[in-house]
């Protein structure tokens, strides 16, 4: 490992904030991977309790069913690094204020679950803060055809797609897309945090 | 002809973004429809006409998370 360069990513991820809108699938496994990384600011807004079926792609464990997915996120990420700073909203996302945890976030990502609340999320980002870099997901649904999975940019918004993926209506969820497209998300976040000056 | 996701349809004069939405049935929840690299959030959908030869991106939300 570089560890030069490795110390100055460190440096300038410690000085960062991601904000994380949702904590299932995508936003849980988005913010271990965020916190190995050593992004030292993190503010994460779900008003869910984690449930036993959760455990089948969610970053929780068994003996957390019934917790508050944002009280069991922390719980998580302080295992990891105690010294990250945990900000957490139990709280439902209403549509006229869904902007107001992120203000001063450098980068969120969408990690909520139904399309309607995922596209008026983007779009709330996106008209009230104009200059916010969004991470959103659409088409985690399934397994394999890892090769479909592209990153769409439209200006600030970054949208990790897969058009021909299925409603999670009509299809499962299952740990190794999930994750992939989380992970996928908290690489895009990275990439914008880090720049390219490193 | 226009392009929509890659695939050629008839150019209809002043048609609307909206319009020609309704012509695809793309009926989802959407989040931004890109003509030419220029981006056109949904509350212009209904002003904003879609030029001869142009390339439309459409970007719609599936649910899942």
């Amino acid at each position: 490992m570089n560890r030069i360069k490795y110390i100055k990513i460190r440096k300038k991820l410690q000085e960062s904030c991601v904000g994380i809108a949702g904590l299932g699938g995508l936003g849980s496994n988005a913010a271990i991977s965020l916190a190995r990384a050593g992004v030292g600011r993190l503010v994460l807004v779900d008003f869910d309790k984690v449930e036993e079926s959760n455990l089948t792609r969610q970053y929780y464990f068994l003996k957390q069913i019934g917790q508050l997915k944002t009280k069991a996120m922390k719980e998580n990420i302080k295992k990891i690094d105690p010294n990250i700073k945990v900000e957490t909203f139990n709280q439902k996302l209403k549509k006229g204020s869904m902007e107001k945890p992120f203000y001063d976030v450098d980068v969120v990502i969408e990690a909520l679950d139904h399309a309607t609340t995922k596209a008026t999320f983007i779009e709330e980002i996106m008209l009230k803060f104009p200059e916010k870099p969004i991470v959103a997901a659409s088409g985690v649904t399934g397994y394999g055809d890892s090769d479909r999975i592209s990153t769409k940019n439209f200006k600030k918004l970054n949208v990790v797609y897969d058009e021909e993926a299925l409603s999670s209506d009509d299809d499962v969820l299952l740990a190794p897309r999930v994750s992939l497209i989380a992970n996928w998300e908290a690489n895009i976040a990275i990439e914008i945090l880090l720049g390219k000056d490193i | 002809m226009i392009e929509v996701n890659g695939r050629k349809i008839e150019w209809m004069e002043k048609e609307t973004v909206i319009e020609l939405l309704k012509r695809v049935k793309y009926t989802f929840p959407l989040v931004v429809v890109k003509i030419n690299d220029k981006v056109i959030l949904r509350k212009n959908f209904h002003n904003t006409t879609v030029p001869n030869n142009s390339k439309i991106s459409v970007i719609h939300m599936t649910s899942g998370g």
